[in-house]
């Protein structure tokens, strides 16, 4: 089995994995990282996204291997402690979870969306979060958790 | 108010584990020395089962054991109950085939489970079910709802001619025809409420153990009532001693009715558990779930509306056959008559309504209560027969609703459909929700529509749903084989902070915030020393769990009377200690006082003396401070209101735009508002996707032509506009909270009114029905077929 080394959350991790092994499975199964969720198996719901690099990816469509070097960052490498990163605390503000399954891959695509586009308007919102799927919420409050992110970020 | 009690927006305490991504799904919970199990499934529709040949798959890399039908033979497991029992229109009880948790001998829909392989890894286990041979004869199939009772249809059961699993009907149709003679106008409709696949985000999980030492089993799964599925499972399935099994519900990642059920794979895991003698946990893939999760509504319908030359409503009569699938889901029978047929007066005067129900078996997945249950599937029926009576009067759809409406002084009002409604205030919703959305400017919006190529079309939805569910008794009386009260035991600790275990279970709904917020005010106890706790039967009282929005009604009604009991008793500690008569003590903020003095014990104070009773009056009195309590509910809740839907819509593309979405809700006192808006919000996205985007669709030959996201279009971010909520509440009369419940109004609301909108916006092109859901390509050849019909 190859070997994979990469550093998650701050911390340089490695280990054997079997050539098929996804970065997701890699993230909740070798490193007891369940924060990262699988909703699908068609890369179409979101639920896993993370950072590799600072850029959003659905980490059910990397292997581990292809991430051998990298710097993955997963939801819980976000709050410094105790203290909410400003996107994890407007969607708390904003009510923008119930069930919370989907909550980790749309926080850490928003992330992504307010790093490209610092004040992104509603409808592009909507459109960047098209590759997420939450079906609680409506999205509503989402859209409003992620402009009032962007202005604190922003500020 | 205070800022955590009754009304106010709480933040939710359960965020701040799901947003740092430490939140415990049943799929989170690896175990020691665990195994994974991969359920192998049935590729045909309907197939006799010739043989298995499991030896390549046994011996394959890291497999430990392979079971299938014979083995459940073997163990003499039962198969999975149902819960309710429908009683036809002769008296004849429902035809209930069986429902094993591995088939031994025929296969009956695509995704029927046909064995299973313990393995090291999930991989592996999938891997060797690959290995696995089954010699099928296939058979012929029944998937068509209209077409499964009618003659040559394929058996999908033999003791079930024509596929009728039962011929139901509620009310008097003579009468009815009657009253149809009468009429000036008659409004016709021939509806589909299409078949959807529930699709709660956390795909379904189960992990089954078996402690050697103990001999006790614990099943951790994705389950909205862990209780029941204990009961079903040890009582039905694995015929194990109730007392021996633990069932935890930890986070549970949505659910909407999907995971009320007992499912197979729940009692596979618990049973292969013991087999294996080491943990066996099995999670679905997102293509699995649509095969094999209960899937939701799936009716056609005929109805007809007898009307006055007033515009008033003389009679209904409806005609519905309801597909059940292969097999009788927990609760499916009920769906489809006692939770839909007894809305059908909606929130009008109809005085005489008859109502026919065939539901029939097919070769498909089972079809069980999905987010409304029965009640959109009613309001679906009214609200778009209303509007077509709209038409054919030429009376404006909301005056004509105005017309019908039962009176805000009417309450209580017996409708014909069985049920009392026991408060409401329809005019206002509607005022209010004209009003929000602008509905006298509507015109105008048209024709800014028209000029830029677009039709416009604004639709209405009025409607009523039962919730609450429900009195024992009454359910009891029509087939449910269960108890529907509900539990809660209230723990005040010797230093006064307060454990509140439920049998309700939340999913997403956040009671562990407002079920807080809910004892914080009554108990006078500071918000953060109070811990909901639910979902494990080792910790919880016997519940019944969560669905029908029964949560507050009927499990907030149970906290109620525990903490009635439980000031109760500090009144008599307090008139102990303060040397005073009981009848003096009053309670007030978490504080025990003699009336008229200064002479006072906090809850805390009392708590303290209860559980070191040295000055206490012991021989009248226990110890300690915990009381539990049961509510059943002498009615069900009836929250209604008025959903406003515009939309627009393209020509060349067909694509249905919504562009505005008013509600204005009925939901009984409110606890949490920021939580209330957040449940109409997720409400009305399932009712869009319903109404324009969803849609179960099996072909000819029975197999799931949608099995993953790829083909089954689930709403998305950019698919709705911002949502315009609010309330108007009128109290339910008959339960210590005045609630009603919020959880499915959006979902049951939300359809007819975006449907009405859509047929709003083609009428003027002669579309007369078109079927949910409204997609770009049903719009587009509707659009061009009235166009070649009118050339």
């Amino acid at each position: 089995m190859p070997a994979v080394s990469m550093t998650v959350n701050g911390k340089k991790v490695s280990a054997d994995v079997e050539p098929r092994t996804l970065l997701v499975h890699y993230l909740r199964e070798h490193l007891g990282l369940t924060g990262t969720h699988v909703g699908c198996d068609t890369s179409q719901c979101g639920a896993c996204v993370v950072h590799i690099d600072g850029e959003s990816v659905k980490s059910c469509t990397v292997l581990a291997a292809q991430a051998e070097g990298a710097k993955v960052m997963t939801i819980e490498g976000l709050a410094d402690g105790d203290k909410l990163h400003p996107m994890q605390e407007a969607f708390r503000e904003h009510h923008a979870l119930q069930c919370g399954f989907c909550t980790p891959g749309m926080v850490m695509s928003a992330i992504d969306l307010v790093k490209q586009n610092k004040n992104p308007s509603e409808k592009e919102i909507r459109e960047w979060l098209s590759g997420n799927l939450c079906r609680c919420t409506g999205y509503h409050n989402i859209v409003k958790a992620i402009a009032a992110a962007a202005q604190t970020m922003r500020s | 108010m205070s800022a955590t009690g009754i009304g106010a927006p709480v933040r939710r305490v359960e965020d701040f584990r799901f947003l740092t991504g430490r939140g415990t799904y049943t799929d989170d919970l690896n175990q020691p020395n665990q195994t994974h199990a991969y359920i192998l499934r049935s590729p045909h529709p309907h197939a006799r089962i010739k043989g298995i040949k499991t030896a390549k798959a046994a011996k394959a890399k890291g497999v430990i054991a392979v079971l299938t039908g014979a083995d459940v033979v073997k163990d003499d497991l039962g198969g999975l109950p149902c819960g309710w029992q429908v009683t036809d229109r002769h008296g004849k009880p429902m035809v209930e085939p069986p429902h094993p948790i591995l088939v031994s001998d025929v296969v009956r829909h695509v995704g029927d489970q046909v064995a299973v392989v313990i393995a090291e890894t999930h991989q592996q286990a999938r891997d060797a079910a690959e290995l696995i041979e089954v010699d099928y004869q296939v058979l012929p199939s029944a998937t068509s709802t209209a077409n499964a009772a009618k003659k040559g249809a394929a058996l999908v059961w033999d003791q079930a001619p024509n596929n009728l699993c039962y011929d139901w009907t509620l009310g008097d149709e003579q009468a009815a025809n009657a009253a149809f003679t009468k009429a000036k106008h008659v409004a016709k409709v021939d509806i589909v409420n299409n078949r959807l696949i529930p699709n709660a985000m956390e795909p379904r999980a189960a992990v089954g153990i078996y402690d050697t030492a103990k001999d006790h089993y614990t099943l951790h799964t994705t389950s909205q009532n862990p209780h029941v599925i204990r009961l079903l499972m040890s009582a039905y399935v694995l015929k194990l001693p109730e007392h021996k099994v633990r069932v935890n519900a930890p986070d549970v990642g949505g659910a909407f009715g999907s995971k009320i059920f007992h499912y197979a794979e729940e009692a596979i895991v618990t049973w292969a558990a013991k087999k294996v003698r080491r943990p066996a946990r099995s999670t679905a893939e997102r293509s699995e779930s649509f095969m094999s999760d209960a899937h939701g509504r799936d009716h056609v319908t005929h109805a007809e509306l007898a009307i006055d030359a007033n515009g008033k409503f003389l009679a209904m009569k409806v005609y519905t056959i309801a597909n059940m699938g292969a097999y009788l889901s927990t609760f499916a029978p009920c769906v489809p008559t006692y939770l839909y047929a007894l809305l059908l007066a909606g929130t009008y005067t109809t005085p005489t309504i008859f109502c026919e129900v065939k539901a029939v078996f097919t070769n498909t997945v089972p079809v069980d209560a999905y987010r409304g249950a029965g009640r959109p599937e009613a309001t679906y029926v009214v609200e778009r027969i209303v509007d077509e009576a709209a038409k054919v009067t030429g009376i404006d759809p909301a005056e004509i609703r105005r017309r019908n409406f039962i009176p805000r002084d009417a309450f209580p009002y017996q409708t014909p459909v069985v049920v009392q409604y026991d408060s409401g205030d329809y005019q206002s919703t509607l005022d209010m929700a004209l009003k929000q959305s602008d509905y006298a400017g509507f015109e105008k919006r048209r024709a800014d529509s028209a000029k830029r190529g677009k039709l416009r079309g604004i639709g209405l939805s009025t409607y009523i749903e039962a919730c609450g569910i429900a009195p024992s008794a009454v359910v009891g009386s029509v087939g449910a084989r269960a108890g529907l009260y509900e539990s809660a035991l209230i723990r005040v600790h010797p230093t006064g902070s307060v454990t509140v275990l439920t049998g309700s279970h939340s999913h997403g709904q956040g009671h562990e915030t407002t079920f807080a917020q809910l004892v914080s005010e009554r108990m006078g106890v500071e918000f953060k020393n109070i811990e909901i706790v639910h979902g494990d039967t080792d910790k919880i009282p016997f519940g019944m769990g969560t669905y029908g929005s029964r949560s507050l009604a009927v499990g907030g009604s149970a906290m109620v009377k525990a903490m009635d009991k439980i000031i109760a008793k500090g009144k008599k500690i307090a008139a102990h200690l303060l040397e005073a008569a009981e009848a003096d003590i009053e309670f007030k903020d978490g504080v025990f006082s003699v009336a008229g003095t200064d002479k006072k014990k906090a809850l805390a104070e009392i708590a303290g003396a209860a559980y070191v009773p040295h000055n206490y009056p012991i021989n009248e009195l226990e110890p300690g401070l915990e009381e539990q309590a049961f509510y059943d509910p002498s009615n069900f809740t009836f929250p209604g209101g008025c959903h406003v839907a515009e939309v627009e819509i393209d020509r060349d593309t067909g694509i249905v735009e919504m562009v505005n979405f008013v509600a204005v809700d009925d939901v009984g006192r409110v606890i949490n508002p920021m939580i209330v808006e957040g449940q109409v919000h997720g409400g009305v996205a399932q009712g869009l996707g319903q109404a324009l985007l969803e849609g179960c669709v099996y072909d000819a030959d029975g197999q799931l032509i949608t099995g993953s996201y790829m083909d089954y279009t689930m709403p998305r971010a950019d698919h709705l506009p911002p949502l315009k909520v609010s309330t108007h509440n009128t109290l339910c009369t008959h339960n210590p909270l005045g609630v009603k419940g919020v959880g499915e109004v959006g979902a049951i609301g939300s359809p007819a009114a975006i449907m009405n909108a859509v047929h709003n916006a083609l009428a003027p092109l002669g579309v007369r029905e078109i079927q949910m859901p409204a997609t770009s390509e049903r719009v587009w050849r509707a659009i061009h077929g009235a166009r070649r019909a009118a050339e």
